[in-house]
Formats: C-alpha cells, sequence, structure tokens
C-alpha cells in the first residue's frame, strides 16, 4: 500500500493507483475531462490540475506515490481549474440549450461542478465548418474541444489506424475524420465514438435525444458523485 | 399634415412593438399601426445545424409556448424522415398521445396565465383602475382564495409539462419520429389523485370553471361595455379534425368566413399554394393573408376566439355546454367581439382541462410502443408542421440537404396571423376612445391596451411578468415635435 497525503488527510491507496483515483476513493473530487479510467493518459486538457509536493501537475498523469502531498481544493489551483474550463468554453461555440449532448455532456458537467458561472475570457466566436461527410458520423466542431479522446481510442477494427486527427496547430486546429474509415465501422462502434466524445462534438447522424430529460447521464449522477463512487467510465 | 400619437411598449424578450395613431387635419384617426420588431434571427440561425437539433433551437423562441414550437419541430421532422403525416406513415397511438398530453398541459398553463394574470385583473379591479393595482397584486388583495386556486392550478399544469418533457421549460419529449418516454403510471396516479402541494384531476376540474364564472359575472355587470368594446371582422382559421372542429395538434387547416361558412379547408402541407405574406416597411412581422382573397378580405384571425368560432361541437361535456351558450349569444353566427375572445379562453380552458383528463384514463399511455424509425430511403429532406398553440396556428417548415443540414427554416408563428387582426383592433379602439379628442388619456391606453392584450400576443411576452405592459405615449405634431408625453 501507499501513503500519501490528500488536502491534509493521510490516506492508503493500493500501488499503481492513478491519482485521480486515489482522491476519488478517498472522496475528494477532481474534475477530468480527456482522462479515461484505466487507459494511458492523454493529458492534453489540464482540467485536473491539481499540487503534487508544491507543484501544479495534471492529477490524470501522475502515478501515487509513497508521502506525497497533494491539495486538490487549495484556492489557487481550484481556481486554475475554473479558468481553464471557462478558456474551453470561450475557445469553442456552444449553445447547450440546443445541443444533443446536453445532461451527458463532461464539458457542461464540469462546469458545474467548478463552479463557472461566466467565462472571464472573451469568448472568441471562432468560425468552425462541420464536417458531414461521413455516412453515420456528424462532426459539430464549435463543440470540440480538442481532448484528443476520439483520436486515441477510436481505431481502425483490422488495422489500427487512427480514424480522427487533429489537423493543425493553435487556433487553426480543427479536428478530421478519416471518411473511408469512418464508414467502415460497425454501428457500436459509431455509438462508442459518439460516447467517448465528451462534448457534443461526435454525433451520429439522425440520433437526438433518445434519452428523455432529467434521465440523462450527469442528471442521474453528477460528474463528481461518479468520480467518487469509481464509477467515471459507466 | 396630421398628428401621430406614438404608444410604445418597452422592448424586452421577444421583440418590441409600439403603436403609431396617424389623425387627420380634423383629428379624426386616419390609420393605426402596431408597430413590431419581432426576432426573425432563429430562422438564420439554424441553417446548417443538425436537423434533429432544430426543434430544440427553435422553441428557445418562445419562454411561454415552447411546447407548441416543439411540436410543431417534432411534427416537421417526422415529415422529414419520412414517418410524417405528409407520407401516409404515421408516429405510434402512444407517442401522440403523450405529444397531445404535453402540449394539452401547456395550453392549460398558457390560457391560465394569460387570463388570469393579465385579464381578470381588469375584470375584477376596472379597466380604468390604476396600473399598479390592476394586476395580480392587485387581484391577490381582492380575491385571495381565487388567486391561490389559479395558482395551484397554473402549478399543475406546470408539473405535468415537467414530468412530460422532463423540465418545466424547454424540455424535450419528442424525437424524430415519436416520443423518448411515455407516462408511467406511478405519475399518471400522481396527477390523477393529487400530491402533496398537487391538486388531484377532479380539483383541477373544479377550478377550471373559475374562468367561466368570473367572465359570466363580468358580463353581467358590463355587458354593453364588453360586448361593444371592438368589432373586427376577420377570417378565422384553425385546424380541425374530421368532423371540422378545432384539434390543438393535428388536422387540417379550415378557414371560415364571417358567416361561418368554409372558404378554404386544405391540408397544412400546401401551406405555400394558399398564403401570401405582405410586408411593410413599418414592421417587420408580416401580414399574411389568403393569397387569392387579396390582403383586405384575405386576413385571419387564429386563436382561441378562432376556434371557438369554427368549433360547432366538442366531443367533452362542459366545454360543450359552454360552447352552447357561447354560440346562443351571436345567434350561431362567428363572433367578431374583440373582448369575447375572453370568453373563447374560459371556454377552452375547460375544453383542455377535460381532454387532459381523457388522456390521463387513457391505458395507452402507459403502452411502450414509442417511436417508428423507417429505413434511411425514406427520408424525404423537408417537412411541414402544424399545431394550435395557445395563441393560435403555429407553422414550422425546415428543409435539409441528404447530410441532414437545415438549409431552410420558416415559421409562422400565431402572432404574424394576427398581424392584420391586431392592426384592426387597435384602430377601431383608438377611434372610439380617441375621436375628435388629441390627448391621450389613462383611460385610451388602458384600452388600447386591453385591446392588444385580448390576443395575447408574443410581442407583449414581456408583460406576463407582471400583468402590466409598459408603455411610452407621445404625440408629435406635424413638425415632429413632441407636444404631449405619457410613461408607465
Ligand atoms: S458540447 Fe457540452 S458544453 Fe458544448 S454546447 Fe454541448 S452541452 Fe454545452
Ligand atoms: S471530437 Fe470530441 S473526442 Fe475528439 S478531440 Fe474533439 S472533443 Fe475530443
Ligand atoms: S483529465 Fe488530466 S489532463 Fe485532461
Ligand atoms: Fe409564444
Amino acid at each position: 500500500m501507499i501513503k500519501l497525503v490528500i488536502d491534509g488527510k493521510p490516506v492508503e491507496v493500493e500501488e499503481g493507483t492513478n491519482l485521480v483515483e486515489a482522491a476519488g476513493e478517498n472522496g475528494v473530487y477532481i474534475p477530468t475531462l480527456c482522462y479515461l479510467k484505466g487507459e494511458p493518459c492523454i493529458g492534453t486538457c489540464r482540467v485536473c490540475s491539481v499540487r503534487v509536493n508544491g507543484n501544479v501537475t495534471a492529477a490524470c498523469s501522475v502515478t501515487v506515490s509513497n508521502d506525497m502531498e497533494v491539495d486538490v481544493n487549495e484556492p489557487e489551483v481550484t481556481d486554475m481549474r475554473r479558468a481553464l474550463v471557462e478558456a474551453l468554453f470561450a475557445e469553442g461555440n456552444h449553445n447547450c440549450p440546443s445541443c444533443e449532448k446536453s445532461g451527458r455532456c463532461e464539458l457542461q458537467a464540469v462546469g458545474y461542478e467548478t463552479g463557472m458561472m461566466v467565462s472571464r475570457f472573451p469568448y472568441r466566436y471562432p468560425p468552425r465548418d462541420r464536417d458531414v461527410g461521413a455516412k453515420h458520423l456528424w462532426l459539430e466542431r464549435d463543440r470540440c474541444i480538442f481532448c484528443q479522446r476520439c483520436v486515441e481510442h477510436i481505431r481502425d477494427r483490422t488495422s489500427g489506424h487512427k480514424i480522427f486527427s487533429i489537423n493543425g496547430r493553435g487556433s487553426r486546429a480543427r479536428i478530421e475524420i478519416d471518411v473511408e474509415l469512418a464508414d467502415q465501422m460497425p454501428p457500436e462502434q459509431v455509438r462508442e465514438a459518439m460516447d467517448i466524445c465528451p462534448v457534443g462534438c461526435i454525433l451520429e447522424k439522425r440520433v437526438g435525444f433518445d434519452v428523455p430529460m432529467g434521465q440523462r447521464k450527469f442528471e442521474v449522477q453528477t460528474h463528481r458523485e461518479r468520480a467518487t463512487e469509481g464509477k467515471s467510465n459507466e | 399634415m396630421g398628428r401621430k400619437l406614438v404608444i410604445d411598449p418597452v422592448t424586452r424578450i421577444e421583440g418590441h412593438g409600439k403603436v403609431v395613431i396617424n389623425l387627420d387635419e380634423e383629428n379624426q384617426v386616419a390609420d393605426a399601426k402596431l408597430h413590431v420588431v419581432e426576432f426573425r434571427g432563429f430562422e438564420k440561425f439554424v441553417q446548417g445545424h443538425p436537423f434533429w437539433e432544430a426543434p430544440m433551437l427553435l422553441q428557445r423562441i418562445c419562454g411561454i409556448c415552447f411546447v407548441s414550437h416543439h411540436l410543431a419541430g417534432a411534427k416537421t421532422l417526422d415529415d422529414m424522415i419520412g414517418v410524417g403525416y405528409s407520407t401516409g406513415a404515421m408516429i405510434t397511438p402512444t407517442a401522440e398521445k403523450v405529444r397531445r398530453l404535453g402540449h394539452y398541459a401547456q395550453q392549460l398553463q398558457s390560457h391560465v396565465t394569460a387570463y388570469f394574470y393579465l385579464v381578470v385583473p381588469e375584470m375584477m379591479l376596472g379597466m380604468d383602475a390604476p396600473p399598479e393595482k390592476r394586476n395580480i397584486l392587485g387581484l391577490i388583495e381582492e380575491d385571495p382564495a381565487l388567486v391561490k386556486r389559479v395558482v395551484a392550478l397554473r402549478k399543475w399544469g406546470q408539473e405535468l409539462i415537467a414530468v412530460l418533457l422532463g423540465k418545466r421549460m424547454h424540455g424535450i419529449n419528442s424525437v424524430p419520429g415519436g416520443v423518448n418516454d411515455n407516462l408511467s403510471a406511478a405519475d399518471r396516479d400522481r396527477f390523477l389523485n393529487g400530491d402533496s402541494g398537487l391538486l388531484s384531476m377532479a380539483e383541477v376540474m373544479e377550478y377550471a370553471q373559475d374562468g367561466l364564472k368570473v367572465f359570466r359575472d363580468f358580463h353581467e355587470q358590463h355587458r354593453e361595455e364588453v360586448d361593444s368594446f371592438a368589432d373586427v371582422d376577420a377570417l378565422n382559421m384553425c385546424l380541425v379534425d374530421d368532423e371540422g372542429n378545432a384539434d390543438y395538434y393535428h388536422g387540417r387547416l379550415r378557414v371560415t368566413d364571417s358567416d361561418g361558412e368554409t372558404v378554404r379547408d386544405f391540408d397544412y402541407h400546401d401551406y405555400l399554394a394558399h398564403f401570401a405574406e405582405a410586408t411593410e416597411e413599418w414592421s417587420y412581422m408580416k401580414f399574411p393573408y389568403i393569397r387569392e382573397l387579396g390582403r383586405e378580405q384575405g386576413s385571419l384571425r387564429v386563436g382561441p376566439l378562432a376556434r371557438v368560432n369554427n368549433t360547432q361541437s366538442y366531443a367533452t361535456p362542459m366545454a360543450q355546454e359552454a360552447l352552447a351558450e357561447f354560440k346562443a349569444y351571436s345567434d350561431g353566427k362567428p363572433n367578431n367581439r374583440v373582448l369575447h375572445t375572453m370568453w373563447a379562453r374560459a371556454i377552452e380552458i375547460i375544453h383542455t382541462a377535460e381532454l387532459i383528463e381523457q388522456l390521463l384514463n387513457d391505458p395507452e399511455l402507459q403502452e411502450d410502443s414509442l417511436i417508428v424509425v423507417p429505413d434511411e430511403g425514406a427520408w424525404t429532406g423537408e417537412g411541414i408542421g402544424v399545431v394550435e398553440a395557445p395563441r393560435g396556428t403555429l407553422l414550422h417548415h425546415y428543409r435539409a440537404d441528404e447530410a441532414g443540414r437545415i438549409t431552410f427554416a420558416n415559421l409562422i408563428v400565431a402572432t404574424t396571423q394576427n398581424n392584420q387582426v391586431l392592426n384592426r383592433t387597435v384602430r377601431a379602439v383608438s377611434e372610439r376612445y380617441l375621436a375628435g379628442k388629441t390627448e391621450i388619456t389613462e383611460g385610451m391606453m388602458n384600452a388600447i391596451e386591453v385591446g392588444i392584450r385580448a390576443y395575447d400576443p408574443c410581442l407583449s411576452c414581456a408583460t406576463h411578468a407582471l400583468g402590466q405592459m409598459p408603455l411610452k405615449v407621445s404625440i408629435v405634431d406635424a413638425a415632429g415635435r413632441t407636444i404631449d408625453e405619457r410613461v408607465r
């Protein structure tokens, strides 16, 4: 067992545990967006920033070790996490009321959890074309947060090739889809792609609002509850 | 050059309007215009969006009748994927009933609000009572027991919407081809039997009669004032069922004239063939009319009065009794008296409550066949959906490309349908109250407000909050100088 201190409280967790899980197991919620439990860390969003031995670090990239001192709910780093979430809203075009993902969107859920009310950064309203070229998938690029989950985790089942990729850098970046490979995706993988996208960017064409309001993922159980009950992947 | 009187309801959420009355040299009303700045941006904004998100986006147009927008949109999407009525395929009976129930719940809630919060204070406290008293707060002082009942009734309607659509406001239950949930037996029982803080169906039926009682009392005491307030001739239009009686969710569009004769009866998918829209530089709101009849003859009234005029009988007993009384009062002829819109609304409150009761007792609402999924080849890419919103006929029309991107959207809301009639009403009222005078009196402002409000137009949504239309009134002389101004 590993002994460490989270928010001043000494805790014990199993060796090899990811810090996000270690905190969750002990009732301390760390917001996450790109992290997927049990999968290698991609570390793109930094929304999980905490202090480890005084240094700001992405919690999802850390495996616990003995005597680690972790601060999650310390004011400065808490505000930093909120600022990161605000920036994600400001850098895309989000209109939750008409978004199919509303209620089951991780960005929205994390927005609530971090206490974001409005973005402190000016909204950029970037022009982003949608991509509707694939047979069953629709990219609503306005909502992409470049977490790269789709890039890493959705691959062609036979060749292992990536189906999604990010093209360009900075404000020019955009998510692309390999239409040929995408059109060979079996239906359950289409669903998987839609579900793995934390926001409403990857949409399954013609599928909307099949889960009623009030019964949607984060309406039934909040992001925080899921994380602290070890259910972040469900 | 004549004088110009300007009445300007202050802008809020739904756009704004102001009234301009032009006087001639003899200070007689030459013309009256209701200027409206309507929120048309949605039709542009929705372009390019995935078609299945369109009704969610477009229901945001209105905070009161969003269920109507949601359902008009849902019917449009049904058409687009090939299960719409236009293709002959149909959504399941359970799906249609779930949609109807949500729609009726909203109608009850919206009518009760429009009637008791905005109109009843005028009736009970007097049209010339000071505006700060003539609202729901004044009514609380006057008759707290009635207000308690009204609040409970509204809340019941709101709760029913929340259960069916998942939220009190801007929820969802309709998806292309059906609905995403039914009504559970447990929820049904709560609404039938009542619950803590929730009326029972029997209480709802009883409270739903209040509106008509209030109207009858008021009418008895002020018969002359109510009947002669303003008479505005217009065609009446609404959706009708196979028997030719108003249906709030579906049917053919029927237009009748002042003799009650049917002048048009058509499938709403053909609306483009029947309607033309006039535009005026002084208003952003268009003026739809029946093309062949021309704008003067072909303008329509929609909403409670039009629906009640077009209905010969209701299949529900209490509303039928009230309807018979209404019809007898005008010798079976269509009723053009603007203030009788209140009467019509009171009747519809009863009818809606009865329809809700029927549906709550219908076991089909608990069945699981909720959605029809056609194969992709059924895709038509175009749809038109019409429902009777509380304020009248509401139309959505969308087109999308093969990929599912919305390429076109057109909405005709009830207030737009009523545009010409609203203008006629303002004119009739100002002629009556102003003739010969050049001063804007409090009484005239009240009367214009009451006349406009009879239609409960969305441009006055701002007034739903406190029951008073904020007004700015100015008199401008021929040289363009403001010689008198009233603000409240
Ligand atoms: S992706 Fe999430 S945050 Fe963005 S509009 Fe949709 S629900 Fe809102
Ligand atoms: S499409 Fe979705 S999953 Fe892919 S990078 Fe963008 S936000 Fe992440
Ligand atoms: S969740 Fe840790 S970097 Fe995204
Ligand atoms: Fe409305």
